[in-house]
């Protein structure tokens, strides 16, 4: 039996409501928070590891120290905008245990200082916006949100904002840009938004489900969670795993434990006769790797160092049925809709890939486009405002790295066939 | 994708509007008072661009020039603004469509399991219906019922070529959508999670 910290008993009737909720004891971890300092709270969260859940991995309880001391205004975002191709992890959470979320952004905006704060929820999740709606009501009446909470003297407001679909709205720049009712572009960095972020105040963002952890955190104390996983990806994570598999869906995992065990012992591996040809480990801006890598660990630093990313989580399995050519397709094409064309390299970047991808399929490429292609792909990472740019970059590079032969021979069939 | 803004050129002979003048700009009472009221939320009333755009799209059925004007007038910010923010997003339209959305998602999970295949049956059904504004969407989160569409707003899968027909019926008659098939019944796959 694995350690379930967020999707205990997830499914028990009624958990979105505050009566169950609070039954379960929901709202101690607010109300132990509240008798110690904001800076023992931050002290939990630094000592539990916990890293951002979001894509990037960074130490959350870092990032709230990075905000500036004293009374300057400050607002705590929580990116609800989950939209990379594969994560489905926190809507499901948002869903099911709403009020785990609000009681985890009280306890983070308490540690962090911040006096106002939202939820930037994806606008097709309209299901989950209107569960977290209601969840903020029931808690606002109780007095967990809002004005001197519980008697602290400490005061936070609570807003859920909907998107209205926009991948690029995930990245967090381009979410306060939207937020402030603009189009989502993506701002220079620095300055970072610790420092001007929302209506240019300090603003920490995190992930719902970096967030919906903070309540589990204070209850056992950090150091007991970071106990948890591996060293350096310390607790649990979700993932969540599609595609060619037979039980897709979200599963909570202590992080370390090789990835076989997730693609084929949780989610059942690829349908009867066939085998992974490749996966993508978080996401699909994630370098993809093959089925001779299913026994990396799954923690943040083992899939760095196997050349890849954990990233949000998402696991997307491909089995041999699978042109490569027609997933490096799907993938670049989403990256050209999705660009914001605020940078030179991106906007040009995903639509020359696609472009070049598709003379492969027309039979009017040569080997040497896979050249250019990757040296596309080298002039887009690190060049532009966002990573979203590099997210098209990174695994269409490896796919070509990965499966040269394969992307060679289809460049020569389709020569032939066209000729 | 509409054309609009990019493939248009601009009409140099005209000058960009300015805020309407709210004496003469008429706005439904409804339309005002929602969009006010989100105004009110914020810290800085801009922010309510999103919100306000979208309930003038639910009374308009699109972001039509009339309703990117009534929304300008009550937020005080030029149609321009507006007309950027709403090009920029997905689900506000810049052109009329039908009353009911399906959005079929057809990124990499759900096409790896049909995905692109159930996009052109519904288009075949679908497509031309006045009623029905079908589109291909980028990732909606719901790669566990892949192949899965949005309709309405409500997600429903995984879907076949053969749930099409039902799924149309469903959606003109206004009533809940293949309701075994509705992601919001469905438990967690995790089976260690339970209840």
């Amino acid at each position: 039996m694995s350690t379930k910290l967020l999707f205990d008993r997830i499914d028990e009737p009624g958990l979105n409501t505050l009566a169950v909720y609070e039954r379960r004891g929901g709202y101690e971890s607010l109300r132990k928070a509240l008798r110690m300092t904001p800076e023992d709270v931050l002290g939990e969260l630094e000592a539990s590891g916990l890293r951002g859940r979001g894509g990037a991995g960074f130490q959350m309880g870092k990032k709230v120290s990075f905000l500036p001391k004293g009374s300057i205004e400050k607002y705590l975002v929580c990116n609800a905008d989950e939209s990379e191709p594969g994560t489905f992890k926190d809507r499901e959470l948002m869903q099911k245990s709403p009020h785990m979320l609000i009681e985890g952004i009280v306890i983070a905006a308490y540690a962090a200082g911040a006096t106002r704060s939202f939820v930037y929820i994806r606008g097709e999740y309209v299901l989950q916006a209107d569960i977290l709606d209601a969840a903020l009501k029931e808690a606002r009446a109780k007095g967990y949100v809002g004005e001197d909470i519980l008697g602290s003297g400490h005061s936070l407001s609570l807003l859920v904002h909907r998107g209205a679909g926009a991948y690029i709205c995930g990245e967090e720049t381009g979410l306060l840009d939207s937020l402030e009712g603009k189009r989502g572009n993506p701002r220079l960095k620095p300055p970072f938004p610790a420092n001007q972020g929302l209506y240019q105040g300090p603003t920490l963002i995190n992930n719902v489900e970096t967030l919906s952890t903070v309540p589990a955190i204070v209850r056992m104390g950090g150091a007991e969670y970071a106990k948890l996983g591996t060293e350096t990806s310390t607790g649990t994570k979700l993932v969540s795993v599609s595609g060619h598999v037979r039980r897709p869906g979200n599963y909570e995992i202590e992080l370390g434990i090789p990835s076989r065990e997730i693609v084929y012992g949780l989610a059942g591996g690829p349908p009867e006769g066939r085998e992974v040809k490749c996966w993508f480990p978080g996401g699909s801006s994630a370098p993809v790797l093959t089925g001779a890598e299913l026994d990396i660990p799954y923690d943040f630093d083992s899939l760095a160092k196997a050349g890849s990313m954990l990233g949000s989580g998402a696991i997307i399995v491909v089995d041999d049925s699978t042109p490569i050519l027609d997933l490096a397709l799907k993938v670049a094409k989403f990256y050209r809709h999705e660009s914001c064309g605020k940078c030179t390299p991106c906007r040009e970047g995903t639509n020359w890939t696609v472009k070049m991808l598709e003379r492969i399929d027309c039979g009017e490429a040569t080997p040497m486009d896979l050249e250019i292609m990757a040296s596309v792909c080298d002039h887009i990472i690190g060049n532009c405002l966002c990573v979203l740019g590099d997210a098209m970059a990174m695994p269409i590079s490896s796919m070509i790295a990965k499966f040269r032969d394969e992307l060679e021979a289809h460049i020569e069939n389709r020569r032939l066939v066209a000729a | 994708m509409s054309a609009r803004g990019w493939d248009m050129p601009a009409d140099l002979e005209k000058y960009p509007a300015t805020i309407p003048d709210p004496a003469s700009t008429p706005v439904p009472e409804g339309l005002r008072r929602e969009i006010e009221a989100h105004m009110a939320l914020y810290p800085d009333s801009r922010s309510a661009a999103l919100p306000a755009l979208e309930a003038a799209q639910r009374l308009h059925g699109w972001c039509s020039p009339e309703a990117i004007e009534q929304v300008a007038c009550v937020m005080g910010v030029t149609p321009a603004s507006l007309d950027a923010v709403a090009t920029f997003y997905d689900m506000l339209e810049t052109e009329p469509v039908g009353e009911h959305s399906v959005y079929v998602c057809t990124n990499i999970s759900c096409s790896l399991r049909g995905a692109d295949e159930l996009y052109a049956a519904v288009r075949d059904a679908a497509g031309e219906d006045p009623a029905f504004n079908v589109r291909a969407f980028e990732c909606l989160g719901a790669c566990d019922i892949a192949p899965m569409a949005s309709v309405d707003g409500a997600y429903v899968g995984p879907l076949s070529v053969e749930d099409v027909p039902r799924l149309l019926e469903d959606a003109r008659a206004g009533r809940e959508v293949l309701p075994e098939m509705q992601l919001a019944r469905r438990p967690c796959a995790d089976p260690e999670a339970g209840r």
